[in-house]
């Protein structure tokens, strides 16, 4: 099909190599090779205790794998000398519970991590510029400082007003000194999505973001769901709405007893399974 | 309309016919305090040790004494705590740090001896061997008051380490994975997330350890540090006058235990107005 043309040339976001991730004797991943392309749309479906949630995580090594690769931007994450957090701030994550911080304020919630990023780079610069003479004493090739651009009220003037503009995206702007408390489910997962949006990620994970939530609730989140992916943004997104995952879709992969059973399409999934599991799968849940 | 509901109770009568028990039972009971108070006061003679008191204590100026007592008592309880606090965020840090590197468990392990030690003996015993034993072993010289705020400090951190402990692990693991997962470092996301809010889940309990610090500063006499309690000894060997000193030293004892409990309620209160906001 198309997307099949499309996807081996684009641009390949995560690779995963041979994932396998135990839990004791609990085998949850078994050799989980997969890529996920640029712009793509990956739903995962699945049985519950499929390990769909294990593999999500193992992406941005919340849970470390037991063997196997993940390489992101080139990068093998799954190294134990690489900073994981400079690149988990490219990998945006979005849980089922939202997880808002609830000791600060929503306009905080979002502000915060980008706020300290663009402190640490800044404190980074200030200390090469201030360091340079000592090092380029050892340096056969000088190096020159580095022009400062920024400072910190200006970095907090940058992300708040950013922050802002994403809250008045989905029309939560008068909430920006609200907690987290007092807001809707609804309010707490959109926030937790432009929260995630704030560090501008090249990737999306999200677990279940719509299990926590009342009905009427579920269909706001999925609408901004929609939107972002609207901006071309690459998703993961585990679900059981299957409704959302044929429409939003552009893979579904359908995982069983920590493996990928079978994958393709929407179409190609939810209107011709191959697999007995993925029968009796969707004959339980598209009821 | 208003008018059709009237209070039934018709005043005394009522009132009478409801509390007879309450004021029996008080009549009796303030006759024998009378009875009680009568033969202490015959038996003793308060007026002179009154006197005695006042004498010693406003006419030979032995309030400014008091006020440095008072002072001390102060100092050791709240450096002491501050000194506590902070060690004891930092073990409490080390000890819910996932135990993967090697580096960790020898850090956890250490922290577990210090615990250990702190909690597992009379902290009269560590001021004793801290002042006597270790200081002149490691050939400084320090203040009894120095030592004893350290003293209190470095006890404190094993107690607030506990306390700081449970608060972290009530604080939903979900707070950590979203801020580990935006990419803060794991201290960045204890320090801005997960301890705060732990704090505010333990206040109660830290404004006890507070005060049960100010009750155990009481012992710094042994090492020479003159605090509230130091003062009053000091006060009723030297007037030969013990009854008015150590029960004014108890009042004040009382006062500034409820006004620390008075103030940790308050805060309490502030911090979780800050949250319903
Ligand atoms: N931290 C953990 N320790 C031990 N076992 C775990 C842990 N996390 C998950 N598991 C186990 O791994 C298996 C897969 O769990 P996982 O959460 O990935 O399933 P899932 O597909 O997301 O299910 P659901 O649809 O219910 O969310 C389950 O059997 C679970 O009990
Ligand atoms: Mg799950």
């Amino acid at each position: 099909m198309e997307t099949g043309n499309n996807l081996s040339e684009s641009e390949v976001i995560l690779d995963i190599q041979d994932l396998c991730k135990d839990f004791g004797n609990l085998k949850v991943l078994k050799n989980i090779t997969e890529q996920i392309h640029k712009g793509e749309k990956v739903v995962i479906i699945g049985p519950s205790g499929s390990g769909k949630s294990t593999f999500l995580r193992c992406l941005n090594c919340m849970e470390d794998p037991t063997s196997g690769a993940i390489y992101f931007d080139g990068v093998d994450l799954t190294d134990m000398r690489v900073n994981i957090n400079t690149h988990r701030r490219h990998i945006g994550m979005v849980f089922q519970s939202f997880n808002l911080f609830n000791n600060k304020t929503v306009l905080k919630n979002i502000t915060l991590a980008p706020e300290l990023v663009a402190n640490e780079v800044l404190r980074r610069q200030k200390w090469h510029n201030r360091l340079l003479p000592l090092t380029n004493l050892f340096r056969k090739t000088k190096q020159t400082k580095i022009p400062i651009t920024t400072t910190k009220k200006q970095i907090r003037q940058d992300v708040e007003a950013n922050a802002r503009r994403l809250l008045s995206r989905i029309g939560l702007e008068e909430k920006a000194d609200a907690y987290p408390s007092t807001l809707s489910g609804g309010q707490k997962q959109r926030i937790a999505i432009i929260r995630a949006l704030a560090m501008n990620p090249k990737v999306i994970l999200f677990d279940e973001p719509t299990s926590a939530l009342d009905p009427e609730m579920v269909g706001e989140v999925l609408d901004l769901i929609r939107q972002v992916a609207e901006t071309g943004m690459t998703m993961v997104i585990v679900t059981h709405e299957m409704g959302f995952a044929k429409e939003i879709a552009t893979r579904v992969l359908f995982m069983d007893g920590g493996t990928v059973l079978e994958q393709g399409t929407p179409d190609e999934l939810f209107s011709n399974p191959r697999s007995d599991r993925l029968k009796e799968f969707l004959s339980k849940v598209l009821v | 309309m208003q008018t059709q509901i009237q209070p039934k109770t018709k005043g005394k009568p009522g009132f009478l016919r409801k509390h007879w028990m309450d004021i029996l039972v008080i009549l009796v009971v303030a006759f024998l305090l009378f009875l009680l108070f009568r033969s202490i006061y015959f038996r003793f003679n308060f007026q002179k040790k009154w006197d005695t008191f006042y004498y010693h204590f406003v006419t030979n100026n032995g309030y400014r004494r008091l006020l440095t007592g008072m002072r001390n008592t102060g100092i050791i309880a709240s450096l002491g705590f501050l000194i506590g606090l902070f060690i004891g965020t930092v073990i409490a840090l080390i000890k819910v740090i996932p135990p993967y590197r090697k580096i960790t468990r020898y850090a956890q392990k250490v922290c577990n001896l210090y615990v250990a030690f702190f909690r597992g003996t009379p902290i009269v015993v560590q001021l004793l061997v801290g002042y006597y034993i270790i200081l002149p072993l490691i050939g400084v010289s320090m203040t009894p008051l120095a030592s004893c705020v350290t003293i209190f400090g470095l006890n404190s951190g094993a107690y607030v380490s506990e306390i700081m402990r449970g608060g972290i692990q009530s604080v939903d693991s979900g707070q950590l994975e979203a801020a580990r997962a935006l990419g803060l470092s794991f201290p960045t996301s204890m320090i801005r997330i997960v301890i705060p809010q732990a704090v505010k889940n333990i206040l109660p309990t830290l404004g006890n350890e507070i005060i049960t610090l100010v009750k155990e500063t009481a012992i710094v006499g042994y090492v020479g540090a003159v605090d509230i309690t130091k003062f009053f000894q000091d006060h009723a060997a030297n007037s030969y006058e013990y009854m008015v000193p150590y029960l004014i030293m108890a009042l004040i004892y009382i006062v500034i235990v409820a006004v620390i409990a008075a103030l940790v309620r308050l805060m309490e209160r502030r911090l979780q107005n800050g949250n319903r906001k």
